[in-house]
């Protein structure tokens, strides 16, 4: 009985969390659908996220969600900066080249982080207060937090489905040598891609920033995360992304009620190394 | 006479190693042999992933899972049930090799990127177990006795002992990189580099390939981290599983140019030398990890083909010695 009460209070949160998961699951996710690269800067980009929701609201005051906005747009343009600088050229290398090339930007971001804002927790101290939900109590900036998740999965699907660069997007994920002798602008195409993908991973670290404290480090367990979603929902598969969340927040508000909560990672990282051994295409099939 | 001109790749990191041990013997350092130590150290584990990425062409992001997973059960057997290091460093090299054998029958037969993430995912799910095992310790770890290196004159004998361990152990690693370069073995390895469907239509049996490349690219991390933790005296998950120590170890492959003999140790030189200089000097010692995201990125975009690779390829004199 105490089993199932724990139960009760920890799956909502689990499952709130889990939509936000899905948002930087579907960046990561997204980027390797459209040109095959691994994202290893995905962590450090998620953190810096976190610290323009902290710079926006604590320091100039901004309301967080609409500060969600700028962030959303520098996500965007960072993303295409990175693409240029470091990802074009490798593009058609093998693997290796291009997961240390994004990981050398995620070098490059860290350090850079580590040195302005040290390695020390930093808190956004903002609430929207909580409800009860029988005997659970559900926090405001979460629930607001898996509203603004399925907004943007609803976004994103639009524009992939609905607009000319997003019916870009998906050719170029098909087939990109086809897609370029239909004379789309695929260079174009990709870096916007990559942008996008940046621009969830600071938006999923904005609203994580909302609710729990965090350093320029968080972003690394979320990237791995992001990657257990990503191998969960198929890679290259947005919205299998959100489901894939869905499953880890589930995952992660029903171990505890079990098990100690150390044993969550562990079940996590070998439910990932075994859905890529039995079905690497993920559960709900990979790029589409 | 032919015999030996085969083996004239060997001469190089010989002599490399030789010099890595006489310095701190001649200027009698122990400073110098610390620094010593930590390249040894370097070139070991990077010579062994080599084995796998520079010859299989299997790149393998959580390698240190055979460090940290070796060193658990070395120090152990060393720290619990009484036995001498050398049986420590036997016990890590087969538990590791054992654990790369069961591993690699599953995860070898993904590819390219995938198989990156399985092992990212495997270095993860194995620190994150090991933090729960209490006959490990769980997080707190495991605390050497210090009684253990009376055995060995104490803690100052046990740590130059542990100097000269490495070194023989360093040395083994560029052997087997050698041999499995120039044997028939390593030819099968990299024709499933090139080409892993041809290589079998070819008659290389690819998973029996891969599962034996990984196996011997195991067995001297785990023996390293044996040594490493039991000269350390103490060892806990964050530091015997870290991620970031993976990929500096692809870095140093990749630096020097893998594939190659010389380039793990030329790449294990280079990093460790920028990370010392970096990390000590005025200007950059604050954002020393970006300087190094960008000497990597220039790298990665310019000379993919590592240092010993841009020679080979410019001066071709040198391919004889280079390899």
């Amino acid at each position: 009985m105490q089993q199932f009460n724990l139960l009760l209070t920890s799956l909502p949160d689990g499952i709130l969390l889990g939509f936000v998961y899905g948002v930087a699951a579907m960046g990561l996710t997204l980027i390797w659908g459209v040109m095959n690269v691994i994202n290893l800067s995905h962590g450090p980009i998620i953190a810096l996220g976190m610290f323009g929701t902290f710079i926006l609201f604590i320091n100039m005051g901004i309301n967080p969600y609409v500060g969600l906005l700028f962030i959303a747009i520098l996500g965007l343009l960072l993303g295409v900066l990175i693409y240029f600088v470091a990802v074009h050229r490798v593009i058609n290398a093998p693997h290796l080249s291009s997961l240390l090339a994004t990981f050398s930007v995620n070098m490059i971001i860290i350090g850079i982080g580590t040195a302005i804002f040290t390695t020390s927790p930093y808190n956004v101290d903002f609430s929207l207060g909580g409800f009860k939900l029988g005997s659970t109590t559900i926090l405001g900036t979460r629930l607001v937090a898996a509203l603004i998740a399925i907004l943007v999965t609803g976004g994103l699907y639009l524009f992939l489905y609905r607009t000319r660069p997003g019916k870009f997007i998906r050719a170029v994920t098909n087939n990109r040598a086809a897609a370029e002798l239909m004379g789309v602008p695929s260079t174009r195409i990709l870096a916007l891609s990559f942008g996008l993908g940046t621009m969830l991973a600071a938006v999923s670290g904005a609203l994580i920033a909302t609710f729990f404290p965090f350093n320029i480090l968080s972003g690394g367990s979320y990237e791995l995360k992001s990657f257990v979603i990503g191998v969960l929902g198929g890679l290259g598969n947005p919205i299998g992304a959100l489901l894939g969340g869905l499953i880890l927040g589930i995952l992660e508000g029903i171990i505890p009620a079990f098990l100690e909560t150390s044993w969550v990672p562990v079940i996590e990282f070998a439910l990932f190394v075994v859905i890529l051994l039995v079905r690497p295409t993920g559960l709900f099939g990979a790029k589409q | 006479m032919k015999n030996l001109r085969n083996h004239l790749g060997l001469l190089l990191p010989i002599l490399v190693v030789a010099a890595m041990t006489l310095w701190p013997v001649i200027t009698d350092s122990i400073a110098n042999r610390e620094n010593s130590f930590t390249i040894l150290k370097a070139i070991a584990l990077a010579s062994s992933l080599n084995i796998l990425l520079g010859y299989t062409g299997y790149v393998s992001f959580g390698h240190i899972v055979f460090y940290g997973f070796g060193g658990y059960f070395g120090l152990y057997v060393v720290n619990e049930l009484g036995w001498s290091i050398w049986a420590g460093i036997l016990i890590g090299g087969i538990a590791s090799g054992l654990l790369a054998f069961l591993l690699g029958k599953a995860i070898l037969r993904l590819r390219g990127a995938y198989f990156a993430l399985a092992t990212i995912g495997i270095n993860e799910a194995m620190r994150a177990f090991i933090n729960n095992l209490d006959l490990f310790g769980g997080p707190i770890g495991m605390v050497l006795n210090f009684s253990v290196y009376k055995e060995y004159g104490g803690a100052a004998q046990a740590s130059s002992l542990s100097f000269y361990i490495m070194a023989g152990l360093t040395f083994a690693a560029l052997v087997i990189s050698h041999l499995v370069r120039t044997s028939k073995f390593g030819l099968g390895l990299q024709a499933v580099r090139e080409n892993e469907d041809a290589a079998e239509v070819m008659g290389v049996i690819a998973p029996d390939a891969k599962t034996w490349a990984y196996v011997l690219s195991a067995i001297i991390p785990g023996m390293v981290g044996v040594l490493f933790f039991f000269k350390n005296g103490h060892i806990e998950p964050p530091v015997a599983f870290p991620l970031h120590s993976s990929i500096e170890l692809l870095v140093m492959v990749m630096l020097g140019g893998q594939g190659t003999v010389l380039g793990p140790i030329l790449g294990a030189f280079a990093y460790q030398g920028m990370r010392g200089y970096l990390v000590t000097s005025d200007i950059f010692k604050d954002i020393q990890l970006s300087v190094s995201g960008v000497l990597l990125l220039l790298i990665v975009l310019f000379i993919p083909a590592g240092a010993v690779g841009w020679f080979r390829q410019r001066i071709p004199a040198l391919r004889r010695v280079l390899a």
